[in-house]
């Protein structure tokens, strides 16, 4: 399956994307489990809000890093991955 | 709590303080404690024969207060604690449950019920959701309603265990079923699975009993075959390959009983690393099992969670790698598995230091082969095994 950038991203229902202040990070919370993030994986979940789309998050984060080509491509592959996990659904 | 063999969170959390303590190792060197089990009762209406539970649990000491159990969430939730379950004995008997979980989620906890779904009901299941609950797993003990009834010591459990399943999904909660499997139930893996599925299932624990608390008194009428066990991964994961190609997002996590290892799992991931559980009574403890051993563990009535995750006796006692005697000590893997699971080494040789007899680098490995050995040849039948009741806490105890 390829993505199509027209999409929107939702977290899972009873999956929750929050800061750890003792981690020093972010985490993904799902029943009885947690994912501790990267850096950039949390940029980006940090935009997943069920209202914009994969394009709308590319352009968000092209801005707020101007010169960074790996943007877009990062983004997909989150993307990507986190459908593949049932993190995310894509609708 | 039930025997559910939980998987725990990615232990990736890196600790913040720096600072030596008392006899503990250094704080940077003590992982956060990510995972809060509240056991907030041994109360229960089951009596399942494979509970974890202590066996003199009639004989603990007076429930926490809902205010002590406040304190104790915020504490460890200031210390990094991220999941919370709550559990027992069934949680569901005690009265302030949305009261807590309500804490619980307001303080940023991902709040998780672990029950049997019996005393649940629609009218709470939506109390508790808006209180703030975030997940509802509920323990079965077959995918048969003649079985699983005579497991729990009940003879309406089945069905009101099904309908609150339906229940919990119409309230939009994510939901994990968790199947104690054993050898009375482990052949009919396909029909446990296909049941799951029919009812939504986010996760799927098949759970091979574990052997503490009363499943340890019950092992020969618990304990599969190998033959039954390599048969039921098997089938497993044909069904996993099966959801997978549908793209179906249930998750099953198959939890074999480390008797048939030749390694020790990594227990708790370690020795106060990870995880923290909390009596009913206040006593912390490093696992769930681990009252039973000669340690003393410090409570929360008396110390706070600072003191006893870092500085007590009793969350160091096997902390590390120091503690450990030969083959452990000297062993490449110790790192990767802490020599195994302490209150095991107890229970089946009487010194909790020892490596776990699951090992087969340990000189005790021979009580594993043995339980093996009567498995092949074990006629317990349920009706047989002694069930978790009060009655019989009272008379064990007494021994």
């Amino acid at each position: 399956m390829s993505l199509d950038r027209q999409q929107v991203p939702a977290w899972r229902p009873g999956y929750r994307f929050q800061y750890e202040p003792a981690q020093k990070g972010h985490v993904l919370l799902y029943p009885e489990g947690m994912i501790k993030l990267n850096e950039s994986a949390s940029l980006i979940g940090g935009l997943i809000d069920g209202q914009r789309s994969v394009a709308q998050i590319i352009t968000d984060l092209e801005q707020q890093f101007p010169g960074v080509p790996e943007v877009a491509d990062d983004i997909e592959q989150f993307m990507e991955v986190a459908r593949a996990e049932h993190w995310i659904t894509l609708a | 709590m039930p025997n559910t063999g939980s998987p725990s969170p990615d232990p990736s959390g890196q600790p913040a303080c720096v600072e030596h303590v008392g006899a503990g190792l250094p704080r940077d060197q003590v992982g956060l404690p990510l995972w809060l089990l509240a056991e907030l009762t041994y109360r229960c209406p089951l009596q399942c024969p494979y509970c974890s539970n202590p066996l003199d649990f009639a004989q603990q000491g007076k429930e926490l207060s809902t205010e002590q159990w406040f304190k104790v969430m915020a504490e460890a939730r200031e210390m990094g604690a991220a999941q919370i379950g709550f559990s027992g004995g069934e949680p569901l008997v005690r009265q302030d449950l949305a009261e807590l979980i309500g804490e619980a989620r307001r303080l940023g906890y991902y709040t998780n019920l672990i029950t049997s779904g019996i005393g649940l009901t629609e009218q709470k299941i939506a109390a508790f959701k808006h209180a703030g609950l975030d997940h509802i797993q509920i323990s079965f003990q077959a995918s048969d309603e003649q079985v699983n009834n005579l497991l729990a010591g009940s003879k309406k459990a089945f069905a009101q265990k099904l309908e609150m399943a339906r229940a919990v999904k119409a309230h939009g909660y994510p939901m994990v079923l968790n199947f104690v499997t054993h050898r009375h139930n482990i052949d009919k893996i396909d029909r446990i699975i296909e049941l799951c599925i029919a009812l939504e299932a986010d996760f799927v624990e098949l759970a091979t009993c574990q052997f503490y608390g009363w499943a340890h008194l019950n092992r020969l009428g618990l304990l599969p075959t190998r033959e039954q066990l390599e048969r039921a991964e098997r089938v497993t994961n044909e069904y996993r390959a099966k959801l997978k190609a549908e793209g179906h997002p249930c998750k099953l996590i198959f939890v074999t009983p480390d008797y048939y290892e030749e390694r020790p799992k990594a227990c708790m991931n370690g020795w106060g690393s990870l995880f923290l559980t909390i009596t009913p009574d206040g006593t912390a403890l490093p696992c769930h099992g681990a009252r039973q051993l000669p340690v003393q563990f410090p409570n929360v009535r008396d110390h706070d969670l600072q003191h006893i995750w870092y500085d007590s006796f009793g969350f160091n006692r096997f902390r590390g790698f120091d503690w450990m005697p030969e083959p452990c000590r000297s062993c490449d893997e110790k790192e990767k598995d802490f020599g195994g699971c302490r209150c095991q080494a107890f229970m089946l040789t009487g010194d909790a230091s020892k490596a776990d007899p699951v090992c087969a680098k340990s000189p005790d490995h021979g009580i594993i082969l043995k339980a093996r050995e009567e498995a092949e040849h074990a006629t317990l039948e349920i009706e047989q095994m002694t069930f978790r009741n009060e009655r019989n806490a009272h008379v064990i105890a007494r021994g």
